[in-house]
């Protein structure tokens, strides 16, 4: 490491909730077994030829009592998502350590609880045009909600707030909830994301052409699209202690494109940028990387452009591979989803492959991991990049001892 | 650390409009009198750009670009600057479309619509009019955005030891989203912010570690209704402590009952 590293924080505990199941146990069996996730789309009320990650049983979910006016399908699914692998109780301990208002909420989301005012729409008055009643636009809807959501159910009362850049959302809120404890502004961090299956991405991937018919197949000759997942992810950050043995965040980097509002730039110039700015905070060369988890949403467009860029920073020899196979794109919560995978993948000496990709595009050349290996690995990056040309890289790993 | 300069600001809203047109009125030398918004604004953006952007878009632009005004006419190149994006609620108008089309049969979302929905589609609009390659963050803490934006911009103009351009920006919802969030007024402000101590600055801000629970409120009432009609308009007392050139302590709300405590010296 060089002496211009920032100092890591450490994730002090994880959790993940998507289309393969609750908590990070079955995320991990569906991973390691090669078991997609997705389905053809039967989300409710919708009639459309794609494959969705939904996850299961959200339906029979409902927020009562303190938290009634949060009932929406992001907060049930964020609830769901808080409610695994212990995560509410070591925040818990954290709160009692560090103080509840000095641990931030960082909550990554595109969409929010849009799926309320949907369904409120759909009920307006014949007659006067009004919603009914019983909507409730800020606990549901407004962007901050899952934010808001989350601190109330974590009993925190500091730094809250909702990172809303597109695909990139969960994973900008760790480079948020770093400078926010580099600045004094708060100890500790839950940072996270959360998206829910709507109608306004279901529909808005299909009207933009981006929505494939078949399961997605990233870095496929055939890919022809993404499918939309559901997810719910959150960590716990903590300043890292010396000789710190947990994995960390090592290194952020974000850039825009300044290029296009959906297209990626087609040689990939502000994810190159996003991943040199990783590498160059973490103090790190890209030689040191074992393995890059792609943003690789499996549209044609933007998993070209992500190759060049990969191709440009890393040549064609550093193995990566995209898991959206498994959960589908979750939008806001994949960066989270996919930091949790590379968490997972250090933890357990694992490199997923890219599932239900057949045959490598012989147009693009990066290291395409195909099947799933076991192998050890220390140092690991993680992209997401979104609609309005917003990119974040995230290096996790353990540190120089 | 613990420091920021205010090096330019730009605001619009009824009655304020621009920043050196806006100060008389923020000091009380003038009465507020909430005359309506220009129509052209956001002109920094192409012309085919700004054909398909909205009402929106344009506001959060038009202050960014009065705030940056030095820097564009300046004969260096530049990189631009970080930016920062806060809105409550984003753009309301396109999330009324889509919602009304998925009423509709086969439901006709617009992929124009749709890809102007993200909260940050102001980001990029500016990051494509300015060719700015630095990052930028857009955020919401719902009644709180303004706090929770320039504290993010702080945190991030000392992490990174660069300025940072703060934009926040609200308007009102259309019918009937208005029923269930009353925003009174578009308003929208930008803050160039320094990490460093720089000659020409506005104002320093200084972030004690204390937090109060009652917001700083204006004399003036018309003012006060503004501030409290609209969630970038609860910058008002920060703005008109920078006109008054007075050192002066100011609470922003920033969440359910918290205020953000800034201490602003001339």
């Amino acid at each position: 490491m060089t002496k211009t590293a920032i100092k890591p924080l450490a994730m002090a505990a994880c959790t993940v909730t998507n289309a393969l199941g609750r908590g990070v146990a079955a995320s991990l069996a569906a991973l390691r077994a090669g078991i997609s996730g997705l389905r053809p789309c039967d989300f409710a009320d919708t009639n459309l030829p794609t494959w969705i990650g939904r996850v299961a049983g959200l339906e029979e979910e409902s927020l009562t009592g303190n938290f009634a006016a949060f009932d929406c399908r992001n907060n049930r699914l964020a609830r769901l998502g808080l409610e695994q692998d212990g995560f509410t109780a070591a925040v818990q301990h954290a709160r009692d350590r560090y103080g509840a208002d000095r641990i931030g909420v960082f909550m990554g989301t595109s969409t929010s609880g849009i799926g309320a005012t949907e369904q409120a729409y759909q009920q307006r008055d014949p007659a006067t045009g009004r919603l009914p009643a019983n909507f409730d636009y800020q606990h549901t809807h407004n962007v901050f909600s899952v934010a808001d959501f989350t601190r109330h159910w974590l009993g925190l009362t500091g730094v809250a707030l909702a990172v809303s850049t597109a695909c990139s959302s969960s994973a900008k809120a760790f480079a948020s909830a770093y400078r926010h404890i580099n600045a004094g502004f708060c100890d500790a961090a839950v940072v996270g994301g959360v998206d829910s299956l709507c109608l306004t991405t279901l529909y808005g991937f299909n009207a933009l052409g981006l929505a494939s018919t078949q399961i997605c197949r990233p870095w496929d000759v055939t890919r022809d699209g993404l499918n939309v997942g559901e997810a719910a992810g959150f960590a716990l950050l903590e300043r890292a202690e010396p000789g710190e043995s947990r994995i960390q965040l090592l290194g952020y980097g974000e850039s825009s494109d300044a290029y296009h509002m959906t297209a990626a730039h087609p040689e990939g110039a502000g994810a190159v940028l996003a991943m040199e700015q990783a590498l160059a905070r973490a103090g790190f060369s890209a030689e040191q990387v074992d393995y890059i988890n792609l943003h690789g949403t499996a549209t044609r467009l933007n998993d070209a452009a992500e190759d060049k860029a990969v191709l440009r920073v890393f040549g064609p020899n550093t193995p990566c591979s995209s898991t959206k196979g498994w959960t589908g794109h979750t939008l806001g919560a994949a960066g989270i989803t996919e930091a949790v995978f590379v968490w997972l993948g250090l933890e357990q000496g694992f490199m997923p492959g890219t599932l239900n990709t057949g045959q490598r595009d012989p147009q693009l050349g990066a290291g395409v991991l195909l099947e799933n290996q076991e192998r050890p690995m220390h140092i690991a990056l993680s992209n997401s990049f979104g609609f309005g040309g917003t990119n974040c890289s995230l290096l996790l790993g353990r540190g120089a001892a | 650390m613990n420091e920021l300069s205010v090096e330019s600001i730009g605001l619009m809203a009824p009655g304020l409009i621009g920043w050196p047109a806006s100060q008389a009125v923020l000091t009380g030398a003038q009465p507020y009198q909430a005359d309506p918004i220009p129509a052209a604004l956001g002109t920094l953006l192409p012309a085919n750009e700004r054909r398909r952007t909205t009402a929106t878009v344009k506001l959060a632009l038009q202050v960014a670009q009065e705030a940056m005004a030095n820097d564009f006419g300046a004969v260096r190149h530049t990189l631009g600057v970080h930016t920062v994006l806060a809105s409550s609620g984003g753009d309301s108008e396109v999330l009324d479309k889509i919602c009304t089309a998925l009423t509709q049969p086969d439901r006709p979302v617009s992929p124009t619509q749709f890809h102007h929905s993200v909260h940050n589609t102001p980001a990029g609009y500016w990051a494509i009019a300015t060719g700015y390659t630095l990052p930028s963050l857009s955020l919401s803490a719902y009644n709180g955005s303004f706090a929770a934006g320039l504290r993010e911009a702080a945190a991030l103009a000392w992490m990174e030891q660069a300025r940072v351009l703060l934009v926040a920006y609200d308007l009102p919802l259309p019918f009937p989203l208005s029923e269930q969030r009353q925003i009174i007024a578009p308003f929208a402000v930008a803050l160039l912010l320094n990490p460093l101590d720089t000659a020409h600055r506005l104002a320093l801000l200084r972030f004690p570690r204390e937090t109060t629970g009652s917001a700083t409120a204006l004399e003036n009432p018309a003012l006060d209704a503004l501030r409290l009609g609209n969630p970038a308009a609860r910058s008002l007392p920060l703005l008109c402590a920078i006109v008054r050139h007075r050192a002066q302590r100011v609470a922003l709300p920033v969440g359910e009952g918290e205020c953000l405590t800034l201490e602003i010296q001339p």
